[in-house]
């Protein structure tokens, strides 16, 4: 079988797969990443994205061997090394922006891509756009768009902490 | 209230517990576990809507790499297993019993919907699995087939289970038909309609999955699955389908990714993996893909209805009248038969005091897969219908929309308020929660807003949904009575542990709604603990006494009372306790802020003293009292609860596309008393979007014969970011009051309030194209329909 090797939360693997092995399948079963989740078999939910070289992908539609040599980012590598989470991790717990979690991995490796590829800020709309490739079902995005927003002005240095929530 | 800060009792917004782990990937669902030596399995299915099962030749398949096992319905059936049971028999209208044909965990000799499964293949892995059930030729020939209600009930229709005439199972009334008929021949004015609740599909986040396994050394069977209760499935499972003792069979749901009802049922799979568990003797494991779900979760609603109301001349109903025909899919799921009966005909008295209903529904099988409870679960249908059907009558009476709700409402002085299909209401303040949504959504300012939307060649309509429903399910002894086959308390075991932190175990399942944090709230309010002190456990049948689960909005109602209950316990215990150590009268001792204090003294113990005692019964009432600080308590509710509310929906239609946007959304509920806002908040506006799924996106499109046209991701249209409003959610509040903390359920009545607000509004919007009614989902070719058929019309004039 072929090898791949790479970098996955700042750790090099190297493992046998088969041609057909997709990266989410290798991120769940070889290494146990299990907070990346499979929502679909159609690349419409978007519960399994993940960075690539920073740039966010669906690995549920990324077969491991496209992967050799990238590095890897997965909701297990976003905090810091303290513990102290990203932002956007941040962002949606103080706004409620989750309820049973599945989606939720998927949903915030989305929205940090798509805060960074905007440093010139979003509306709204725009957020709401930007999450076309992620489907939620128990929030209704309402306080998913609130924590983009509160979370792209931290990750753009308007502020230093999230903003609170109104109770 | 006690001296916690923060504060983090009774209506604090506190910050969930369970989301450091969901945000940091560590989050454990039933796909994230795998088993030491485990198996994968996966499920052949029919292709077909309905055929005879000729042969299965499984030769081929069984040589291909790695396969360990195939087991089709002759081996289910060889080994004496039965069918899945149905948790709830209905009546015919002559008493006699529905019909109630076998569901086997494997189809044997017939398959009666495309995804009924017919083989099991075991493998290694599960690309090997799928590759081995791909070399499984299994010769079928071809049934005639019903996939519609009304082609099943026509004359001569293919029969789906032989000897089920008319495929219905069953023929069920409610309500006095006599002394409706007499309304109607008296009324001043009669309205009817007919309509359509479409089917859905739920579409949890997380795929069904389920592990199975079997420890030979004690003859124990565990099963892992996505459950909304685990002991539901442990009772319907061991008793009825594996004849595996309680004792033997544990069952987890671990973290479970959305439910929305479609996990309370007890699948053929789940079964499946169980029975094979000990038959490869390794653990066999199941997890579906999501097309594979779209053809075996259970889908929702489903009906076909005609509605009738009879007003006098000042808009006072007088009688309403109801026939529905409800899709029950193949087989009877395990709650369907409830769903389209004492879940829905119940709530069509709505929010008014219509002296009279007489509704008749008949359940029917057809070629497609089972239908059962989805969010709302019959009530979104019952309101569905007398939303609309108030709109119709007001445009047919000239009386304004709001007034004709106004004059019939059940006044707020009216409660207990028995109406005259079965239920009685506690509570409510309808006229009030209108009130408060027709201010928060600007109704009066509307007309404004229609013409600004006119200058841009958009047509903007408003509508309104004043509703009712009944949840915190449920009274056992009522549901007893009207055909549940199960008790529906909830259990609660609260254990103080000795140097004061607290552990609950329940018996409901949290698949979303945060309760680890809301239940921690209540006990942190009561006790006096921080809540970083409190766990709760929910999802283990060996950890938890019993319990019936999540669903119809009955966790907190339900399993929150029984946690009060088990609190009642622990503190008169922990009084008896204390009243020995500070040598003073049980009477005198006072429970407050984790104190037991002498009353009027400052004279005191702690929590954790008294816990401390209790397990270190050094200095303690022995011959009185056992050691320990742990109790266990039942609730059963007296009463369904009542939450209602008026929701108000804006839209915008692009006459040139048929497109509609929903421009805003609000929504004042009265959901009783409020334990977190915060998680209300989301639970309204989660319900909200499913509610506007339903009405402008979501539809499971059967062809004639039975075939799944929306069968994925990519042809189901599911509610996405750029499809919805923000949701303004505000509450006017009257407490339950049967249940200890006055509180009344929110988790369904997002989903049960807004289909009829934005159909409401749709048709609003086209008041000029003289529509009378939309079924949903009003799609953009079904609205430009509309509108491209009037233009000829609307250019002449």
């Amino acid at each position: 079988m072929p090898q791949v090797t790479l970098t996955v939360n700042g750790t090099t693997h190297t493992a046998e797969v088969e041609g057909r092995t997709l990266l989410v399948e290798l991120l769940r079963e070889t290494l146990r990443l299990t907070g990346t989740h499979v929502g679909c078999d159609t690349s419409q939910c978007g519960a399994c994205v993940v960075h690539i070289d920073g740039e966010s992908v669906k690995s549920c539609t990324t077969l491991a061997l496209q992967a050799n040599g990238a590095s890897v980012t997965t909701i297990e590598g976003l905090a810091s090394a303290d513990g102290k989470l990203h932002p956007m991790q941040e962002a949606f717990r103080e706004y409620h922006a989750l309820q049973c979690g599945f989606c939720t991995p998927g949903m915030v490796m989305s929205a940090i891509d798509l805060v960074q590829k905007n440093p010139q800020g979003l509306s709204e709309h725009e957020i709401r756009e930007g999450l076309e490739g992620n489907i939620c079902r128990c929030t209704g995005y309402h306080n998913i768009v609130k924590a983009i927003a509160a979370a792209a002005d931290v990750m753009h240095g308007k502020r230093a902490e999230i903003a609170p929530a109104m109770a | 209230m006690n001296a916690i800060a923060p504060f983090e009792g009774i209506g604090a917004s506190v910050k969930r517990k369970e989301d450091l782990r969901f945000l940091s990937g560590r989050g454990r669902y039933t796909d994230d576990m795998n088993r030491p030596g485990q198996t994968h399995a996966v499920f052949l299915r029919s292709p077909h809507p309905h055929a005879r099962i000729d042969a299965v030749d499984s030769a081929a398949a069984r040589a291909m790499p790695g396969v360990v096992a195939i087991f089709t319905g002759a081996d289910i059936k060889a080994s004496g297993i039965g069918g899945l049971p149905c948790g709830w028999g209905v009546k015919n209208k002559d008493g006699t019993p529905m019909a109630e044909p076998a569901h086997p965990v494997l189809a044997h000799e017939r398959v009666r919907h495309v995804g009924d499964p017919v083989a099991m293949v075991i493998a290694e892995t599960r690309a090997q699995a799928k590759d081995a059930a791909e070399a499984i030729m299994v010769s079928y020939t071809p049934l005639g087939s019903v996939a519609t209600v009304t082609a099943a009930v026509a004359p001569g229709a293919t029969e789906v289970h032989e000897g089920v005439a008319a495929n219905t199972s069953f023929d069920w009334h409610i309500g006095d038909k006599a002394i409706t008929d007499a309304a109607f021949a008296g009324a001043a004015h009669t309205v009817s309609f007919d309509l359509v609740n479409n089917r859905l599909v739920p579409n949890a986040m997380e795929p069904r999955a389920a592990i199975g396994e079997f420890d030979p050394t004690n003859d124990e069977y565990t099963l892992y699955t996505t459950s909304q209760n685990p002991h539901v499935i442990r009772l319907l499972m061991g008793a009825f389908v594996l004849n595996i003792p309680e004792s033997r069979l544990r069952v987890v749901a671990p973290d479970v990714g959305g439910g929305f009802g479609s996990k309370i049922f007890h699948y053929a799979e789940e079964a499946a993996v169980t029975w094979a568990a000990p038959r490869v003797k390794r653990p066999v494991k199941w997890t579906c893909d999501r097309t594979e779900a779209f053809i075996s979760d259970a889908h929702g609603r489903d009906h076909v209805s005609h509605a009738e109301l009879a007003l006098d001349k000042d808009g006072k109903f007088l009688g309403l009248r109801v026939q529905t025909l409800a899709n029950m899919g193949a087989y009877l799921s395990t709650f369907a038969p409830a769903v389209p009966t004492y879940l829905y005909a119940t709530l069509l008295a709505g929010c008014y005091a219509t002296p009279t209903i007489y509704a008749e529904v008949k359940g029917v099988f057809t070629n497609t897969v089972a239908v059962d409870a989805y969010r709302g679960a019959g009530r979104p249908e019952a309101t569905f219908l007398i939303e609309r059907l108030v709109d119709v009558a007001a445009k047919a009476t000239g009386i304004d929309r709001i007034e004709l709700r106004r004059r019939n409402f059940i006044p707020a002085d009216a409660f207990p308020y028995q109406t005259p299909v079965a239920l009685e209401y506690d509570s409510g303040d309808y006229q009030s929660t209108l009130d408060m949504a027709l201010a928060a959504s600007d109704w009066a300012g509307f007309e404004a807003r229609r013409s600004a939307a006119a200058a841009k060649g958009k047509l903007r309509g408003i509508g309104i949904s004043t509703y009712v429903e009944a949840c915190g399910i449920a009274p056992s002894h009522v549901v007893g009575q009207l055909g549940a086959r199960a008790g529906l308390y909830e259990v609660a075991n609260i254990r103080v542990h000795p140097t004061g932190s607290i552990t609950v175990f329940t018996g409901t399942h949290s698949h979303g709604q945060g309760h680890e944090t809301t239940f921690a709230q209540l006990i942190a309010d009561r006790m006096g603990v921080p809540m970083n002190q409190i766990d709760v456990v929910h999802g283990d049948t060996s950890r938890i006494p019993f319990g019936m689960g999540t669903y119809g909005s009955r966790s907190l109602a339900v399993g929150g009372s029984a946690m009060v209950k088990a609190m009642d316990k622990i503190v008169l215990k922990g009084r008896k306790i204390a009243a020995h150590l500070l040598e003073a009268s049980l009477e005198d001792i006072e429970f407050e802020g984790g104190k037991f204090r002498v009353a009027g003294t400052d004279r005191e113990k702690t929590l954790t003293e008294i816990s401390l005692a209790a397990y270190v019964p050094h200095n303690y009432p022995i011959d009185e009292l056992e050691p320990g600080l742990e109790e266990t308590a039942f609730y059963d509710p007296k009463n369904f609860t009542y939450p209602a509310g008026a929701h108000v929906c804006e839209v915008e239609i692009d006459p040139a596309t048929g497109q509609t946007e929903v421009i805003a959304f609000t929504a004042v509920d009265d959901v009783g008393r409020v334990i977190n806002p915060m998680i209300v908040e989301g639970q309204v506006q989660g319900g909200v979007a499913q509610g506007i799924g339903q009405a402008l996106l979501e539809h499971a499109v059967y062809d004639a014969e039975g075939q799944l046209l929306s069968g994925s991701l990519m042809d189901y249209t599911m509610p996405r970011a750029d499809d919805l409003p923000n949701v303004a959610v505000s509450h006017h509040t009257t407490l339950c009051t049967h249940n200890p903390l006055g509180v009344k359920g929110c988790g369904e009545v997002g989903a049960i309030g807004s289909p009829p607000a934005v159909i409401n509004a749709v048709v609003d919007a086209l008041r000029d194209y003289d529509v009378t009614h939309i079924n949903m989902p009003a799609t953009p070719p079904k609205l430009w329909g509309i509108i491209n058929a009037a233009r000829p019309a609307l250019a002449a004039e």
